[in-house]
């Protein structure tokens, strides 16, 4: 009973040892202890719900933004969509989610020709103001409404998650960062 | 009114003069060896921590500021940023929200200038400067010096609270 004990205790610590070392060689911000990443159900881009929890057995990269960004979301799905190239067989591995911050002007098929521009396996989620600020808030992402003249913009979180095939919150990828950096990061949470 | 020693020439004491020729060469030497000795550290980390009980201070309408709103690193002597939640409830802290106990590491590898969107300030943002590392006897010096000014306003920061 004892050695059972003790050799439960080492195998645990072992691997223990070995995902600490995953993570301490992750380019992104981790996480210790991972926590699960909330689950959500939106109204997805291809027209069927959008459920987090479908996406267990993959990596998820999960980013926020609105289709009528400037800058920060055509930047970083750029490298998203370089990622999946460079990561060539194993990008089926991969799903990419965008959720809008902007429900009155992302519909179901705008983000899904949006998104479509970039790579066609991206998928977004949308659904109520309210429905969108309660996934936000459990993800801890800012974003505010700006009068832009007759118009409006977003000022928004513009990092990315990495949630891995166990479906925890691991890692949290500035922006900027490139498609390099989400290669190795990938790669590393797909190893077995 | 106070005498000043003089010998029988009138002159001060060569006594004075070796003390402050001493203290120019300490001086000197310290000068020397901030722009000369390797800059190292004992851990790469820049910690922050949220306090046990912090989110019961603020209900109970206290001001408490834990992150500074621009953080200066240096690559390859602390260029980690380490954000840790010992409170009992969720919190934003820094770019993120962390779960109590929960810690977050974030290696930088390029220096630049970064802004995170941060609700625990008031201007909505945390900056976060990233320097090269200090490779020449000038960047040395200049890191040593701007070190000690940091540990300074940390300790008077800290005496304010």
């Amino acid at each position: 009973m004892r050695r059972t004990t003790s050799f439960a205790l080492s195998l645990l610590l072992f691997t223990a040892g070995f995902a600490a070392a995953d993570d301490a060689s992750l380019r992104a911000g981790v996480f210790h202890p991972a926590r699960p990443a909330p689950d959500f159900s939106l109204r997805g881009s291809d027209g069927a719900e959008l459920k987090l929890s479908r996406y267990r057995g993959k990596v998820v990269i999960l980013a926020f933004g609105f289709t009528s960004c400037p800058d920060v979301c055509p930047t970083t799905l750029a490298a998203l969509a370089e990622t999946r190239k460079k990561l060539g067989a194993q990008a089926t591995e991969l799903q990419v989610l965008y959720i809008t911050v902007d429900p009155d002007t992302d519909s179901p098929e705008r983000m899904q020709k949006y998104l479509g521009s970039f790579d066609p396996t991206f998928l977004g989620g949308t659904g109520t103001a309210e429905q969108l600020a309660a996934v936000r808030e459990r993800y801890g992402i800012a974003a505010t409404r700006k009068a832009l003249g007759t118009s409006y913009t977003f000022s928004h979180s513009s990092f990315t998650y990495l949630i891995d095939r166990k479906g925890s919150l691991r890692a949290l990828m500035p922006y900027g960062q490139s498609s390099d950096d989400y290669v190795h990061d990938v790669k590393i949470l797909l190893a077995p | 009114m106070r005498k000043t020693r003089t010998d029988a020439r009138g002159t001060k004491p060569r006594r004075s003069l070796w003390a402050w020729v001493f203290l120019g060469a300490c001086a000197l030497s310290a000068v020397f060896w901030a722009a000369l000795a390797p800059v190292r550290a004992a851990s790469r980390d820049q910690v922050f921590e949220i306090p046990e009980g912090t989110w019961a201070r603020r209900m109970a309408g206290n001001k408490v500021e834990i992150l500074p709103s621009e953080i200066r690193l240096t690559l390859g002597v602390r260029d980690i940023l380490v954000l840790k939640n010992l409170d009992d409830v969720p919190q934003i802290f820094g770019p993120t929200l962390m779960m109590p106990g929960q810690s977050f590491r974030l290696p930088f590898r390029r220096a630049s200038r970064y802004q995170f969107a941060c609700t625990a300030h008031a201007s909505g943002q945390m900056i976060i400067v990233v320097e090269p590392f200090p490779a020449t006897p000038w960047a040395r010096l200049r890191w040593r010096v701007q070190e000690l000014f940091t540990a300074r306003r940390g300790r008077s920061e800290r005496a304010d609270t």
